[in-house]
Formats: C-alpha cells, structure tokens, sequence
C-alpha cells in the first residue's frame, strides 16, 4: 500500500461521518524505485490532504523534508521537494500491517501490500 | 466483463487506445487511473505500459487478486497499487478525483441486476469534472445508456464493438460459450453536466 493510497481510502464502516485518515500500524514497510513524474507530482497535489499525507510520513519515519504545508498555487518548482514528495508518495509500501476506522476502530489487515477493505454485510 | 475473459480483449483495448492516440492515450499517460473490478489486471497493466502516472486496482475477487499480483510479477509492472474491496461501498473519499476509471465491470444477472449502472455511477463519481471513463457494456443496453447518461449533460461514445465469448452459466444450455456484442464505451464532460 503506498501512501497515495493510504491518502485516498476512509473507512466505510455503518454510520461513520468521515472516516479519514484511517490510523495506520506497520510491520513491514519496503520501498520500490517509482519512475519520477514531477508533473505528476504537482498534478496530485491539490487532490492530496496534505496533513494527513504529512502525519503518516511521520509517523512512518520518511516525513523528513516534506513541507509542512502546500503553497497557495498546490505547485512546487523545486525538483529537490519534488522528488522528496515522489518518494514518499509513491515509492514507501506498507506490505504488512493494519488501517484502523478512526471512528468505529474496526481494523483492516494490510498482507502483501494489499489493503483488506472488506466489510460483512452488517458493518 | 466476465470470469472468461481472456487476453485478446487485452490486446483490442490497447489497440483501441493506440489508435485514439490523441484522444486516449491523453487519457492514461501521466495520469491517475482507477481501475474498477481489475479482474486479472489487463486493464490495470496496460496503463502502466501506456506510461500512467499511477494505476489503483480495486477488486474483490481473492483469486482474481491473486491473478493480478502473479500478472504483475510477470510483466514486471511497478506503480499499480491494489485495494481488496468492493467498488460499490465507498471506500474512497470523496474528494479524491481520479483523471480516468478503465474498468470491464460485470455484465449483470438476474440476480445482480444493474450492476454494471452501478459501476458506472462509481466511476463517474470518482473521476475530474475533466476526466473519462472507460467501460465494457453490452451492446444490447447501449441505448439505456446512452439515454441515461446524455440526459444528463455528459459526452457518451461507443470507441469500438466487440464480441466477448463468455462461458455459459445455464446447465440446460447446449453451447459451453456464448458470444456477446460489446461496447467499449467513454463517458466524458462531467464539466459540462447537470449535478455533477
């Protein structure tokens, strides 16, 4: 699961409001060379919620070097930022762990990379 | 689509891609694709070879997964990320928009009547007020579609006709293969459509 991932999943559990971010713990995390695109980079940027994208680079250990926030144009000149971005965007994997339903706490197991979104019929 | 799906469709899709050049192929490189119901991931791994910036494949098969993880081993893709999950149960926000959903969503039974609307919807949804959708549909509910969705502002348009051989489901039917006709479809101008 990369982190764009991670920035675009919520939780869909029975009478959750938002869902979002789900809370992440890891097991095994790996990183895989990802072809730098960095009009790609700046294309996803005002899709992105930058905080929640900053917290689990953080909370991953890879956040050094991102910005705190995006500036107004959601753009960066700076190849150097934009790499950093691409890296931790697109190229961190969470291969084993588990997402968490900020609101209900009901878990989803991340195995191979593969985030289980499943929910039974009653959830 | 079906389970019987095999390569050569795989093969049409990017033919089709390839000779839409500027239209399609400005629908996949460097963009964000969705992929709904990847199946065994032709889609998904022909979006990669056409240089998208980044594929998700959401689908709820195990085996079918399973497939794809083995045909992305094969092929030596990168840059496809899969969710295990159902495309009709909301598990991406909102507010995230893809710039294209390829997709060959199930044709619909009795049973699961309107499911291939439902895709539809959810593809629709998922996308840029300036992006595209492209999906399999049989032929025989072209019209439906086009009313449905033309009604509503959007551009519809049949890229290609096709024939799927789809195994039969019916033990009182003689033939183990059916083929049916099939459009490959694109859903565009979200921008110009009412309620989007």
């Amino acid at each position: 699961m990369k982190l764009l991932t991670h920035n675009m999943m919520r939780s869909h559990c029975k009478g959750v409001v938002n869902g979002f971010p789900l809370k992440l713990s890891s097991t095994q995390v790996d990183v895989k060379e990802i072809e730098f695109n960095p009009d790609f980079i700046n294309r996803m940027l005002s899709r992105l919620e930058w905080p929640a994208f900053v917290q689990i680079a953080n909370e991953l250990g890879v956040g050094e070097g991102l910005p705190e926030m995006l500036p107004v144009e959601q753009k960066f000149e700076d190849e150097d930022v934009l790499k950093k971005i691409h890296h931790v965007l697109l190229e961190v994997e969470v291969v084993e762990g588990e997402l968490e339903c900020p609101e209900t706490g009901r878990k989803f197991p991340i195995s191979g990379g593969i985030p289980d979104m499943r929910l039974n019929e009653d959830e | 689509g079906s389970s019987g799906i095999n390569a050569e469709y795989g093969l049409v899709c990017s033919t089709q891609f390839t000779a839409k050049k500027k239209k399609s192929f400005g629908d996949v490189q460097d963009k964000a694709v969705l992929d709904l119901g990847a199946g065994c991931g032709i889609l998904s791994i022909g979006s990669v070879l056409l240089g998208a910036g980044s594929v998700t494949s959401v689908e709820l098969d195990s085996d079918a997964i399973q497939d794809l993880q083995n045909n992305i081993k094969e092929f030596e893709i990168d840059n496809i990320d899969i969710i295990e999950g159902d495309v009709n149960s909301a598990v991406l926000r909102p507010n995230f928009k893809f710039d294209t959903v390829l997709m060959n969503p199930p044709f619909g039974t009795k049973k699961n009547e309107g499911i291939d609307m439902k895709f539809l919807e959810a593809a629709l949804s998922a996308i840029t007020s300036s992006g595209a959708v492209y999906s399999f549909h049989k032929t025989s509910t072209r019209d439906f579609i086009l009313n449905k969705f033309q009604s509503r502002g959007l551009s519809v348009e049949v890229i290609a006709e096709m024939k799927f051989k789809i195994p039969n489901m019916y033990k009182h039917h003689k033939k183990k293969e059916v083929l049916v006709n099939v459009d490959f479809i694109r859903i565009s101008g979200k921008s110009a459509a009412k309620g989007s």
